[in-house]
């Protein structure tokens, strides 16, 4: 799941080796941390959250297949 | 990428030499000036301009390229074909087992693919490039199922003679309601709400006055 996260984040970005993400396992749920470039905030998060929420739905569907319920968290 | 070094009498000739050679056009390319030129004085001590031309990766393969990676991820391995459409837009068709997964609830999961993919495609692109993403003939499905469903929402609101809004759909969804009811002397459409969750309003054309 880190690494759908990473894939996507970094296509995305205009300084992929600041791209960061880290998992913290919870009881029911996994949260994946995503951190970016300070500048590239804005490419991951889209106009009314619209990239960020096609990123959780992306990921939504890769969690299915593992069944576990993963938040994104963008920081 | 593929870049051709290439020298003219002038700039402008090195660079027209190079697309022809590598069957591009001006905006697919990146050009570096490697010399000037110079004309010298009587044909003495005169240089050829020199010109590096870059082909640049074109935003379907650019959005192949994204989605291969993506798949992998999700140990996928569908057939994948890319499509041009007459309208200038590029169609991406998966086809294979367990596909479902990249479709979701209502193309949910498509069409945030599609999007990201689309985003991917034209990073750093002037002439945006439209690409649609489908699995096994969903978007077909799809927009019957809509055509239906504009139907269907009409004929009640003629009968209730009051507007009802759909739930939110992505703008090509939304384009399938509006052009099914065009034609519809007694109910329009129109668009309410920001996106991701604009949605289309049908309601009477005519409201009869009390």
């Amino acid at each position: 799941m880190t690494e759908l996260v990473e894939y996507i984040a970094k296509a995305l970005v205009d300084h992929p080796e600041e791209v960061t993400v880290n998992r913290v396992e919870g009881e029911q749920s996994v949260i994946i941390e995503l951190k970016v470039h300070p500048d590239d905030m804005g490419k991951i998060i889209g106009k009314q959250g619209r990239i960020a929420k096609a990123i959780r739905t992306v990921v939504k569907a890769a969690a299915a297949k593992e069944g576990k319920r993963v938040i994104v968290e963008i920081l | 990428m593929k870049t051709i070094e290439k020298q003219g009498k002038t700039v402008e000739e090195a660079v027209e030499l190079a697309l022809k050679e590598l069957n591009a056009k001006k905006d697919e390319v990146l050009i570096e000036v490697l010399d000037e030129g110079s004309r010298g004085l009587f044909g003495l001590l005169s240089r050829m301009a020199k010109v590096r031309v870059t082909l640049k990766k074109k935003p379907e393969e650019k959005a192949l390229e994204f989605l291969n990676g993506l798949l992998k991820i999700f140990k996928l391995e569908p057939d994948i074909k890319l499509e041009y459409q007459e309208d200038g837009m590029c169609k991406i068709e998966m086809k294979g087992k367990g596909l479902g997964l990249l479709i979701g609830k209502h193309g949910e999961t498509l069409n945030a693919l599609q999007f990201l993919t689309s985003l991917v495609a034209n990073k750093g692109n002037p002439n945006y490039k439209r690409i649609i993403l489908d699995v096994e003939g969903y978007r077909k499905k799809r927009e019957r199922t809509l055509k239906e469903l504009a139907l269907k929402i009409a004929k009640k609101v003629k009968e209730t003679k009051k507007s009802i809004a759909l739930e939110p759909m992505p703008p090509h969804e939304r384009k399938i309601i509006h052009n099914t009811l065009q034609g519809d002397n007694r109910v329009k459409t129109h668009s309410e709400g920001e996106e991701p969750y604009r949605r289309v309003i049908i309601s009477l054309k005519y409201p009869p006055v009390k």
